[in-house]
């Protein structure tokens, strides 16, 4: 399993875009990586890729966030600067399988 | 159909108690039922709207169209609180300590409503997309029965009626001399709370900067996950790691409000004799 999808810079128009990006993938209820490694001390642009039919709410307390995904779409969510630890997540409409944790190194 | 009901309930909560507080709240304004039913109305429409819409307008809802979405829906909700709260320090003590009242506190009455009922209908607007969204979602992926998921969504549906009815029954029952006092300083931690919330939503778009972020972490104290922090979270905007930036809109929403309310008391025309 790739622990970091991407990181890259997005191309000049954007200023912000200079924020590293990680994708999590939600698949059949599930998160892939169930376990994402980011940096600390940094914003992150975090998208969530969602390949299922039906939306998804991507909820972690320890990251105070939440946000709706539509099913078939992908949207970003701005996490951090996170201090190193782990930020458990939940899809909060499939809490049984839809689970992962960020950590922050 | 347990989990579609909590899911449902969860996110009916928060609309479910602006609504007892404001039906507490404007109990002495005449015709105040009719303007709260039509809000709710209005927000269902408006929620199942979006539901519907969302999978064709699933562009509007990509990047941070959503959070943008519920940070003006909630901005324009605090101005409206605001002008309420400012609105019923001017006149919520006359109204509340006459029985009769002359025409033109009716008719300021009424506009004050309709204020009231853009609110209602914005809170129902916002927490039923997404409860409608979840339900429609389970729905076109064919992954459940529809009667159950039906069934547990219109439990959670009763059951954050039902919340919101006891506080407002509850409310009722504070005595008159602390009542105003009471609701008043209920809709001002309301109004606070939903600056809080909607500076979230800015900094997860990116909009705003967090500050200190988290500011303090309460989370092993009073975890918003508990049945007391899901309660203060959406009766006073409690967040066991809020960011420093919304810390300061609470306190700024707070601050002015409570400005606006001392002001027209000041320089009210004669509204006390």
């Amino acid at each position: 399993m790739r622990l970091a999808l991407l990181a890259f810079l997005l191309i000049p128009s954007f200023a912000l875009a200079a924020d590293p990006e990680f994708t999590l993938t939600i698949r059949n209820h599930r998160f892939d990586p169930t376990e994402l490694r980011v940096p600390a001390g940094k914003k992150i642009r975090l998208v969530i890729d969602n390949q299922d039919a039906s939306a998804e709410e991507f909820e972690s307390h320890a990251l105070n966030r939440e946000k709706v995904i539509p099913g078939k779409s992908k949207v970003p969510i701005f996490i951090g600067p996170l201090k190193p630890g782990r930020y458990p997540f939940v899809g909060e409409f499939n809490q049984s399988t839809a689970k992962g944790v960020v950590i922050a190194e | 159909m347990l989990g579609a009901a909590i899911i449902v309930l969860r996110e009916t909560l928060e609309a479910a108690l602006l609504i007892g507080v404001i039906a507490a709240a404007t109990r002495s304004i005449p015709g105040r039922s009719r303007w709260i039913t039509s809000g709710i109305l209005l927000g269902f429409v408006g929620a199942g709207l979006v539901a519907i819409l969302a999978g064709h307008i699933a562009a509007w809802f990509e990047g941070v169209g959503q959070e943008l979405f519920n940070a003006t829906v909630l901005g324009l909700a605090i101005l409206l609180l605001g002008w309420h709260q400012v609105w019923m320090s001017a006149h919520g003590a006359e109204l509340a300590a006459n029985a009769h009242r002359v025409a033109q506190d009716v008719r300021q009455g009424q506009r004050q409503l309709s204020a009231i009922l853009i609110v209602i209908a914005l809170a129902v607007l916002r927490e039923g997309s997404e409860s409608a969204l979840f339900l429609y979602g389970l729905l076109s992926g064919g992954e459940a029965s529809r009667s159950s998921l039906l069934t547990g969504g219109a439990l959670g549906l009763l059951g954050g009626a039902a919340l919101g009815v006891l506080l407002y029954a509850g409310m009722l029952r504070i005595p008159v001399r602390w009542f105003f006092a009471g609701t008043s300083a209920l809709i001002l931690l309301l109004a606070a709370g939903m600056a809080s919330r909607m500076t979230r939503f800015l900094i997860q778009a990116d909009i705003l900067p967090g500050l200190k972020s988290p500011l303090w972490d309460s989370s092993s104290v009073l975890p918003v996950d508990s049945v007391f922090g899901v309660l203060m979270h959406a009766l006073a905007g409690y967040d066991a790691r809020p960011a420093g930036m919304q810390v300061v809109s609470y306190a700024a929403t707070l601050l002015v409000i409570l400005a606006g309310m001392w002001w027209v008391r000041r320089s009210g025309p004669g509204s006390r004799h």
